[in-house]
């Protein structure tokens, strides 16, 4: 390995959104607290950058809201477990088999096609206002990338690699396990960082509408106690919960396929 | 009870052909490849007859569009002969439509990509056919390292296949082919992407290995002069539809070297093959 300077050029690159990345929320911060102190705007309808600092840190000791972060957290997994096997299992048939693509594809797209967030009050419905609910939201939101992007995966298997599987007599297993599984891999998991974010909306927007757990409810209760600088807190506590839920999607990419392009340095 | 009587019959009869006589050998009689099933079907090998023995390295050789690709898969079980005998070693690869797997296992291809999985390493990649075939992980490991010693690209073992450039990856696709021991190596154009000085390298590699492990050859190319270097036997194969213009001997002496490209007969036969391709494409 050639050892470069850390201001190389080819390093500098990789460099600025460290430096960049910290001096752009420092100036958002700025601009909000210059408005916030020169417009005296209320804050019931902008609280400023220090309050907001204090209820987040009031709220990492409060162990009520430790629960809610569970309980959403909890959904959105486990929502998202259950879009990943469907979405993968179904999407690999699809792709192998012509007949069930044309047969499923109109179903697929019409289901596609519909604001599925509609369905929750319907969900509520069915479900009722526990956990279950949020789960099945959280699975149909992140169920769809994660279908789509296996299909494509699998119709994309390279022709000459699917040609040394039939004169090796790859067994149908075989040939999913050791061709079109990971040659899949790096669509399913573009899938999954689609999918796992929407696995959180679809949690949170089921705890909106029934319930009285997870940090979507939490939001509710804090607008509707006029605790906005609250408010914005949950908000950055859920931005945060959805960084980290990304980012371990890009280290199961590191670890799963060290041999693709997308993990190059 | 006639369909258990049949299968033993030939049983039988294959075994009375006695295996060994039969080792490596493929024979073809009124072998025919239509593609399609609507109008205008596209007759891409006309009724072929070949002899192939055991041991032999086959070049067949001929212009785009001439079937040799097509042939190529057929024997390689890839394609499904529309009509005619297609016998491995006396055994028929395709019977009532069903590809034999047992006579299948006799036959190593190389494509003209190297075809590596990438999300292999080059070891388990070369290990690939044993390991479907359910080897123990200690056995491959051991046998890797000896097919990769044999195509000279040993200490590569742990290398992902984008490291290694185009020709090392062909070698370690030729290993992957040789790894269940087949009598049989099928090669479609396996240097054609090659640059013009690998690719020298690699037919003087391939004149080793093959006569190292005393398999038979069937290699596909549309170069003149790697088919005269190569071959026993040129194939050449005229268009539309596929058929065999021509039967040639090559008797060169071996190991033939790059001093065997300057000798006059290698060039009487380049010549004559270059005034014959003419003529049919």
């Amino acid at each position: 390995m050639i050892q470069r300077s850390l201001f190389h050029p080819a390093n500098r690159a990789k460099l600025l959104p460290y430096v960049t990345t910290p001096l752009l929320v420092a100036l958002i911060i700025l601009i909000w607290h210059s408005y916030v102190t020169l417009s005296g705007v209320s804050p019931f309808i902008l609280p400023s950058p220090q309050s907001v600092w204090t209820a987040w840190i009031a709220m990492l000791y409060d162990p009520r809201a430790w629960n809610h972060t569970l309980m959403t957290v909890y959904a959105t997994l486990t929502g998202f477990a259950w879009a990943l096997v469907v979405g993968v299992g179904l999407g690999v048939l699809i792709g192998r088999f012509r007949w069930l693509e044309q047969t499923l594809n109109p179903f697929i797209v019409a289901t596609q096609v519909v604001p599925k967030v509609a369905f929750v009050p319907l969900f509520v419905v069915w479900f009722g206002f526990g956990l279950t609910a949020k789960v099945i939201v959280a699975a149909v939101l992140a169920f769809f990338p994660i279908l789509t992007n296996t299909v494509l995966g699998v119709k994309s298997v390279d022709a000459g690699h699917r040609d040394v599987a039939t004169s090796l007599n790859a067994t149908s297993w075989q040939r999913f396990r050791r061709l079109e599984l990971p040659s899949s891999l790096p669509y399913i998991l573009t899938g999954m960082e689609v999918g796992i974010v929407l696995a959180i909306i679809g949690a949170i927007v089921g705890e909106y509408l029934g319930g009285t757990q997870g940090l979507g409810y939490m939001m509710i209760a804090r607008m509707n106690a006029f605790a906005t600088n609250e408010l914005f807190a949950v908000i950055i506590h859920m931005t945060l919960l959805g960084f980290i839920f990304y980012f371990s999607i890009g280290i199961l990419r590191r670890i799963l396929i060290p041999w693709h392009q997308s993990t190059q340095r | 009870m006639i369909e258990t009587a049949a299968p033993r019959a030939r049983a039988i009869e294959s075994q009375a052909g006695g295996g060994a006589p039969h080792k490596g050998a493929i024979r073809m009689e009124a072998l025919e490849k239509w593609y399609g099933t609507r109008d205008p079907r596209v007759h891409a090998l006309a009724p072929t007859d070949l002899n192939i023995p055991e041991g032999e390295l086959l070049v067949l050789l001929g212009p785009s569009g001439c079937g040799k690709t097509t042939l190529l898969r057929m024997i390689g079980g890839l394609i499904e002969p529309t009509s005619g005998d297609l016998l491995v070693e006396g055994r028929p690869l395709w019977r009532d439509g069903v590809r034999q797997n047992e006579v299948l296992s006799e036959l190593g291809m190389v494509f003209q990509e190297a075809n590596l999985f990438p999300w292999l390493t080059i070891e388990d990649n070369v290990a690939l056919p044993l390991e479907l075939k359910g080897m123990p992980k200690a056995e491959r490991r051991a046998a890797a390292a000896k097919l990769l010693k044999m195509v000279g690209i040993s200490g590569f073992e742990k290398r992902w296949p984008r490291e290694l450039s185009g020709g090392m990856r062909q070698r370690a696709a030729i290993a992957r082919a040789l790894s269940y021991d087949p009598h049989i190596l099928l090669m479609d154009e396996p240097f054609g992407a090659l640059d013009a000085m690998t690719r020298d390298q690699m037919n003087l590699e391939l004149q080793r290995i093959w006569s190292e492990t005393g398999k038979t050859v069937v290699l596909v190319t549309h170069s003149i002069s790697e088919a005269v270097f190569l071959a026993d036997r040129i194939v050449l194969l005229s268009p539309r539809p596929g058929k065999i213009d021509t039967i040639l001997n090559v008797d060169l002496p071996r190991p033939r070297t790059a001093e065997t490209q300057a000798t006059p007969a290698f060039q009487d036969y380049v010549r004559d093959l270059h005034h014959r391709l003419a003529a049919i494409s």
